[in-house]
């Protein structure tokens, strides 16, 4: 199981980067390994501000629908549309290319209450 | 919970294993998309040993399958099959099964794993013609080796001419060994193949030869996610989605299996039904955008009115698309009629298509 140490972790299998006030969000190498062939990746919150735990997003599976929640307060400024044509590089690159959005933190310090990659290892069990 | 015979094996090989029916089965081993491509281009093995088997036999046999069955199992001589259906009284559907003659007065009843209990009950309260009764379904496995390949990557199996047994049409011989097997060119996937019924005893070593037999014409494990795709790829009805209890034969599209040449459970009400304008129709649809139908979506028209309910729905893997069946007024069922399939918040539009969805 791959969980990169310079990513932060939430408990519904998400990973967050920050890059100044700026959070890159995907779903963990767990999460798209037990979700399966992803289908489907759908955000229309794009341009919207939404608090942490706000649902912003769906991806789907072949047998499975799942909502997305954002990981820390802010607005969505970018969906990465590369995942229209190529959901599946949510399984192949679930922390590189398959990274699904971007959001502009209201609060940055929320991103430090996010779990650590060791306490994601001990959350899955790695 | 209950395992098939295979159950060790299929974890084993590394599969993800759900409950489904009262049986712990694999849902997928590898994935569901390259499970569905070996199927439509190779060849793969399910093990659907869930599913229920029932011995009819005797001389009223044949008596007893055609008052509780809606297909005319008449029509059968030895070694053919066909698919029907369990009416109830009620113009629904108790369930689909396939109704094999295995000897003159020997007919096997294969039915849906989740409703072996319903199904025995119902066929043996309407046993009052004494037909013996045997459920087997504890006692036999089933393999589906389905794919255009199936035929000559098996052939080396048996001394049956495998190309030489058409479709819905079955010997009992050797295969892999084993004698008395019953070889069926059935399935569920719309690529051809052949279903296999054996021993619980002898699954293991036919499952066994079947994979090394397979192994040059890249043969895969395929799990219950691709059975559910393939099967929706050619529209082909599942029990507990698509059809029901409350769904009646003609709503489903299943009139080619309900034949009034004789009289069965409410067949002078189905009769009567057919004769008039149905209330709802199973339909097959392609979503024109992106978006995956789902079992219990809404179907709405342009004005966003509800007018019916998907009832399967997934992604297409070989057409790469949202493809779903669904009920709805008949008003909305011709083909190329517009529909909207309501995905959260939007009516993502869908047009009224002709099955099979996948064309080969």
């Amino acid at each position: 199981m791959n969980i990169p140490s310079e990513l932060k972790y939430t408990k519904d299998h998400e990973w967050v980067k920050l890059e100044g006030d700026v959070a890159t969000v995907g779903i963990t190498d767990f999460a798209q390994s037990e979700l399966g062939d992803i289908v489907y990746v759908e955000v229309e919150t794009v341009d919207e501000t939404l608090e942490a735990d706000e649902v912003f997003g769906t991806v789907e599976a072949v047998k499975t629908v799942s909502d997305l929640f954002l990981p820390v307060a802010g607005e969505i400024i970018e969906f990465n549309e590369a995942l229209e044509d190529e959901p599946e590089t949510v399984n192949t690159d679930p922390y590189g290319n398959g990274w699904m959005i971007k959001v502009k933190c209201s609060d940055v310090s929320q991103v430090d209450g996010l779990m650590s990659s060791d306490e994601y290892k001990e959350l899955v069990g790695a | 919970m209950k395992n098939t015979a295979l159950t060790e094996t299929h974890i084993a090989l590394g599969a993800k294993m759900v409950p489904f029916a009262g049986y712990n089965m694999p849902v997928q081993y590898e994935g569901v998309n390259i499970e569905h491509e070996t199927v439509r281009n190779a060849v793969g093995v399910f093990d659907v040993s869930h599913m229920g088997e029932f011995l009819i036999e005797g001389p009223h046999g044949l008596e007893l399958i055609q008052k509780v069955t809606s297909n005319d199992a008449s029509k059968l001589t030895v070694g053919k099959a066909q698919y029907s259906c369990l009416p109830n009284d009620n113009g629904g559907i108790i369930d689909d099964l396939i109704v094999y003659r295995v000897k003159e007065e020997t007919y096997l009843l294969v039915v849906n794993a989740s409703n072996i209990e319903k199904d025995w009950n119902w066929i043996e309260s309407k046993n009052d013609v004494g037909a013996t009764m045997r459920d087997l379904s504890e006692d036999y496995s089933l393999l589906a080796i389905q794919g255009p390949k199936a035929v000559e990557a098996m052939q080396s199996l048996t001394s049956h001419d495998l190309s030489e047994i058409k479709f819905y049409n079955f010997v009992v011989g050797d295969f892999a060994g084993i004698e008395h097997v019953i070889i069926s060119a059935t399935g569920y996937t719309g690529s051809g193949g052949f279903e296999i019924y054996c021993k619980n005893n002898e699954v293991k070593q036919v499952w066994d030869k079947v994979m090394e037999a397979g192994a040059d014409f890249g043969i895969k494990p395929i799990g219950l996610a691709a059975r559910d795709t393939l099967r929706l790829e050619m529209g082909y009805c599942l029990y507990g989605n698509d059809i029901d209890d409350t769904t009646s034969p003609f709503e489903a599209g299943l009139g080619w299996i309900t034949k009034f040449t004789k009289t069965f459970t409410n067949s002078d009400k189905l009769s009567e039904e057919k004769k008039r304008v149905l209330r709802r129709k199973l339909i097959a649809f392609e979503l024109d955008d992106k978006g995956i139908p789902r079992s219990g979506y809404d179907i709405v028209d342009s004005n966003g009115e509800l007018i019916g309910k998907v009832t399967s729905g997934t992604m297409s893997p070989s057409l790469k698309k949202g493809i779903g069946l669904g009920y709805v007024a008949p008003a909305f069922s011709d083909f190329g009629s517009k529909i909207n399939i309501q995905i959260r918040k939007n009516a993502v539009p869908a047009t009224v298509v002709k099955l099979p969805f996948y064309k080969g």
